[in-house]
């Protein structure tokens, strides 16, 4: 034997008595290799977690007395938000948008257009995928620049085209506007999600159902839903969370006229930086956070709930 | 129940390939009928096409008295059953069955009943509730056979019945496919490349190649007197000897030995013609004594198959097999005599490689 093995020797024993982790290294010399990811996960993901917590819990003001000596006020920030108005009806926009933007929105037109492309081939495809990949791959500033230009009161796109010209409509219908616009810009990611999963359809099965004198809406109803039902429900949960949170909307309309259009993530905004109320700001932030935390509790709850169903 | 004709059917991909080119057949009432090639041969496209899944590019199919060639599939009478089975994972065993009801708006209660008789008849009583995944291959495809069986169609197709079956349940569904053919007595139309299958389960078998078809008729036919090389080389478990040779002398000269004229043959070929010798290796016999019209050879390798083995023997660069009693089994490097039997040896034009006889 050589001096080689014998070296090894030890080491190799040593090793195997110290590995109670998969790759055998120990947790020490694993910690190290770690450390780096997990202090840039705590300073940029957990620290300012953490703060926003303390912030919720001051006064912090942008300017003023509180903003040198932010004091201590406990849960008074969480207590007047949720008895101040402007709170709940921001909160109740956010659904309204939620629902009609994404929910039905999002998912219905991706959907649709994932559906309506299954048979089509060749340039018409990579056309409509390019077009409405478009519209979400644009950053949002671009995106938002562009819908000024279309729903311009006096030289807007629009106007022209139906002919309505001075109908200002981000003034009139900001809503209605900012969820158009929300559609717009995130169809995109359910098409492509259902497009792989309708691929992922067992043809077969649909053939089948077709055999028996199914109709396109019944093979719809009883092999491509079930048989998608996971990838709807993924679906649903991401564009609700990206929704509920998305700040785009701002860039349209300021969350005006007055607060027509403040959604949460504006309210936030608005409340913090202009209003100069940053602890207030951080308390709806976590009330936000917590909101969010409850939808996708219940939604992994409706998965598991499907998944077990199935088997 | 109903019989199927086609009639010069043909079914053109975009593209001008054609994966079925003209195509008659009539496929008779009752009849367990099979689509036999090699991949790619167009069977499956000629089953597809008959349901009603492709659409048919010329000609006309006709099913009973009406026909069908502009019908959807769920028109036609036609049901079928999928190579993997096609079972709907969300519903239960007895959903299953009763798809086919649930669409033509049959009540819950007679679905219900009906679903349960037929699944009795396919021993699935017990299985209702369960999922198909839950089911082994065999069960999962009983299923389907259920579901397909539920609305009593008039004609039944199945893609590769088999093929997703163990070696040894294949044997059992086979039989039990074939009882159940002959219990409902329904018109069925099968596609295997299988030619075993083809074989034991069909009335009558279609040799197809490259969208034509090269022969119809029962096993036994396609067997003993195949029209061609290509369906002679294509049927049979050991293929068959197919030995490019020379008439002389009212012999044919196999690898340079004279062999007496198939039987088949005699009188419909002439001295020098280029024919292709063909015999099964069952139909070979070995002699290790100098035999009139034997063919003098080496063995070379020799293959057990359990009962009998499966010898090659070389005269040369032509190499001969043989299927012979495992009594009787030479030794690697014997030298002997083939000893064909002109009754069911064949001769095939060697420039149209069709039956001479």
């Amino acid at each position: 034997m050589s001096a080689i093995d014998a070296a090894a020797g030890p080491r190799l024993r040593r090793r195997g008595r110290r590995a109670d982790d998969v790759a055998g290294l120990g947790r020490v010399r694993a910690g190290v290799f770690v450390a780096p990811a997990l202090a840039l996960i705590g300073l940029f993901l957990v620290f300012p977690a953490v703060w926003t917590i303390y912030l919720g819990m001051t006064n912090y003001r942008l300017t003023g007395l509180a903003a040198a000596n932010p004091e201590f006020v406990g849960l008074d920030n969480f207590a007047s938000a949720l008895t101040d108005d402007a709170f709940w009806h921001s909160l109740w926009l956010t659904l309204i948008f939620v629902l009609v933007s994404g929910v039905i929105g999002q998912t219905l037109l991706g959907f649709s257009i994932a559906w309506a492309l299954r048979h089509v081939r060749g340039w018409a495809k990579s056309v409509i995928e390019t077009l409405v990949l478009a519209a979400w791959v644009v950053p949002a500033s671009v995106a938002s620049f562009l819908w000024l230009a279309l729903l311009d009161r006096r030289t807007g796109t629009l106007n022209a085209l139906l002919g309505t010209e001075g109908t200002a409509w981000l003034i009139e219908y900001p809503m209605v506007s900012i969820i158009v616009f929300n559609v717009w810009v995130g169809t995109a990611f359910s098409m492509l999600l259902f497009s792989s999963a309708l691929a992922a359809v067992p043809p077969s099965q649909m053939e089948s159902a077709r055999m028996v004198g199914a109709g396109s809406w019944q093979q719809l109803r009883d092999v491509v839903l079930p048989n998608i039902r996971g990838h709807i429900l993924t679906n649903t949960l991401l564009i609700t969370l990206w929704t509920f949170n998305t700040f785009t909307p701002y860039l349209l309309t300021a969350g005006g006229p007055r607060d027509e259009s403040s959604i949460l993530a504006v309210y936030i905004y608005t409340t913090a930086i202009p209003g100069g109320q940053l602890g207030m700001g951080a308390a709806i932030s976590l009330i936000m956070l917590g909101i969010n935390l409850v939808i996708a509790l219940g939604y992994l709850r409706v998965a598991r709930a499907a998944s077990g169903g199935s088997k | 129940m109903a019989v199927i004709t086609t009639t010069a059917l043909v079914k053109e991909y975009p593209g001008g390939v054609r994966g079925v080119d003209g195509v008659d057949v009539t496929i008779a009432d009752g009849e367990f009928f099979a689509l036999l090639g090699p991949s790619g041969c167009g069977k499956t496209t000629l089953l597809r096409s008959i349901a009603g899944l492709e659409s048919i590019t010329e000609g006309a199919l006709q099913i009973g008295d009406r026909d069908v060639t502009d019908l959807e599939p769920g028109e036609r009478g036609v049901a079928m059953v999928f190579q993997d089975y096609a079972l709907f994972p969300h519903m239960d065993v007895a959903d299953n069955i009763a798809y086919p009801l649930k669409i033509k708006r049959v009540g819950k209660g007679p679905r219900r009943q009906t679903a349960t008789e037929v699944g009795d008849g396919l021993s699935l009583d017990g299985l209702m509730q369960r999922r198909p995944a839950q089911l082994s291959g065999g069960q999962q495809q009983r299923v389907a056979l259920a579901r397909a069986v539920a609305t009593r169609p008039e004609v039944l197709l199945l893609d590769e019945p088999l093929s997703n079956l163990d070696a040894r349940l294949r044997l059992e569904a086979r039989t039990f496919l074939k009882e159940l053919q002959r219990e409902l007595g329904v018109t069925t139309v099968f596609v295997t490349h299988d030619q075993a299958e083809a074989l034991a389960l069909a009335d009558r078998i279609a040799v197809m190649k490259a969208g034509r078809l090269q022969q119809v008729g029962t096993p036994r036919e396609v067997f003993s007197r195949p029209v061609n090389t290509f369906v002679a080389g294509f049927i049979g478990s050991t293929p068959m000897n197919l030995v490019e040779s020379e008439t002389a002398d009212g012999a044919v000269r196999v690898a340079g030995a004279p062999v007496p004229l198939p039987a088949g043959a005699q009188g419909r070929v002439g001295d020098g013609a280029k024919v292709v010798w063909g015999a099964r290796p069952e139909y070979l016999k070995w002699s290790t004594t100098p035999v009139e019209g034997g063919i003098e050879a080496e063995v070379s390798v020799i293959e057990n198959l359990g009962a009998s083995v499966l010898v090659s023997a070389h005269r040369g660069e032509t190499r001969l097999q043989l299927v012979l009693d495992e009594d009787d089994e030479p030794a690697p490097g014997d030298r002997g005599w083939v000893l064909p039997t002109p009754r069911r040896s064949l001769l095939f034009d060697s420039e149209t490689t069709d039956l001479i006889g």
